[in-house]
């Protein structure tokens, strides 16, 4: 019978290496696999590079938590602020940042999942982040050569999970998650609930469990409030 | 002599902005101030709004009464959708924006050249962390890409300019620009003035445009 249901966390985190890349799926507060990051501070692994559009807000959950304990070499996003414990690393020269345009991040990481190594897109060319790589002249449209975006790991939040690793999200969580989910070697699920095989309906499934190789039961409630009109 | 010219408000900008976009569009609306033409499209008109993180069909900021913790929009808001929206993934949605599917995506911007280019993510080679979020995909994306702002900085300097000189987001993609003072067109030959506010001359335009102007007849 398959299960890639874990009990524990030491189980959910087993085998991550020092030196792994990590996707962290996630954007705002929602989708934040918040439990899986921190379990991955405990686990201890070193040297991480770590892939996630943003490097985290409160000092005292998620990604902040792994780099405040010196577990981070490089960080690759789009939007590195509203962190002051990143801020501080990297003013310090502590932690190594690439920047990449969110949807050359995106596509980055489906195309590792999707087995193409490289493409050419339109965005960044002609800017500074377009310096240093290769570019193309199409149908007289200049496109920079972005390369595949794979992890080693990718942590995910998700709403609903079966044995097997079939996923849905909530609201706008799905953004990152979805996708990061298909680019790892090994893919680790945080699920706010486990339903029976069968209970998520054909068509509603959004991550078949083929990219799916460990879930962990984690309810952890709503997401913070993060602002509403006044 | 300023006194006399009637600027817009802010949020006049964005009712202005609002009023050139047809029924029908899908449009993503840049963090600041072109997030205000959400609430200024005319009423009646069907208007469909994107979101990078995932949304098509965004509704207004939520309130305490209907705020739902696990939809939020790019700028990290809480909203609320409208009936027919749908929900999907990063990837899919920069599809959106990348393969030419978003009518209209409006900015703000430091700079905006006479050849299109638009400079609106870092004011520095320098700083002090570097990041640019979605900009650069939506600016070489959508198919209309429009710029809102003040026409000019704080301290009176032009935005809108021969070069850029901050850091480009994309080169020679805005169309079109709505600032406090005019409408104006990016043409083959530069700006072309479309509209002015009242109390405005040509000439005091001009000096508040770092290139040369022409207007619409």
């Amino acid at each position: 019978m398959i299960n890639k249901q874990v009990a524990s966390m030491q189980e959910a985190m087993a085998g991550i290496a020092d030196g792994s890349s990590v996707l962290v799926g996630g954007f705002g507060a929602v989708g934040q696999p918040n439990i899986l990051i921190e379990a991955l501070a405990e686990h201890g692994a070193r040297d991480l590079t770590i892939i996630a559009n943003n490097a985290g807000f409160d000092p005292d959950i998620g990604l902040p938590v792994l780099m405040k304990r010196g577990l981070v070499r490089k960080i690759v996003c789009s939007f590195p602020r509203g962190s002051s414990v990143f801020d501080e690393l990297y003013q310090a020269g502590r932690i190594e940042l690439e920047v990449v345009p969110q949807g050359t991040l995106a596509e980055r990481i489906r195309a590792a999942g999707a087995g193409i190594p490289a493409f050419f897109t339109p965005t960044s060319a002609g800017t500074q982040l377009a310096r240093g790589k290769e570019t193309r002249e199409i149908d007289g449209r200049t496109y920079v050569l972005e390369h595949a975006l794979p992890g080693d790991v990718a942590l995910v939040e998700a709403w609903n999970a079966d044995r097997w690793g079939n996923l849905t999200y909530r609201g706008s969580g799905r953004n990152f998650n979805a996708v990061m989910a298909m680019a790892a070697k090994c893919t680790i699920v945080q699920a706010q609930h486990i339903v029976e095989l069968g209970a998520i309906e054909p068509d509603d499934v959004m991550t078949p469990s083929i990219f799916v190789d460990r879930v962990i039961h984690r309810p952890c409630g709503d997401p913070p409030i993060a602002a509403i009109a006044s | 002599m300023t006194d006399t010219i009637q600027r817009l408000s802010k949020p006049d900008m964005a009712r202005r902005a609002a009023a050139d976009i047809p029924e029908g569009w899908y449009v993503n609306l840049g963090i600041g101030l072109p997030t205000m033409i959400a609430d200024s499209i005319p009423d009646g008109r069907e208007v469909i709004l994107h979101s990078e993180n995932g949304i098509l069909g965004m509704g207004p900021l939520a309130t305490a009464e209907n705020v739902d913790p696990w939809m939020v929009n790019a700028g990290k808001q809480n909203v609320t959708l409208v009936k027919g929206a749908a929900l999907f993934h990063h990837a899919d949605s920069f599809a959106m924006i990348r393969g030419g599917h978003i009518d209209l995506c409006v900015l703000g911007a430091f700079e905006v050249a006479e050849n299109g280019d638009i400079a609106n993510w870092t004011t520095s080679q320098n700083d002090r962390v570097p990041a640019v979020g979605g900009a650069m995909d939506l600016a070489a994306g959508a198919r209309n890409l429009w710029v809102m702002t003040t026409h000019t900085t704080k301290t009176g300097e032009p935005k809108l300019v021969e070069r850029c000189t901050y850091p480009l987001t994309s080169s020679g993609v805005v169309n079109r620009i709505y600032t406090d003072l005019a409408v104006i067109e990016v043409t083959a030959s530069g700006f072309e003035v479309i509209e002015m506010v009242d109390g405005l001359s040509r000439d005091e335009l001009q000096s508040k445009t770092g290139a040369g102007l022409t207007f619409r007849a």
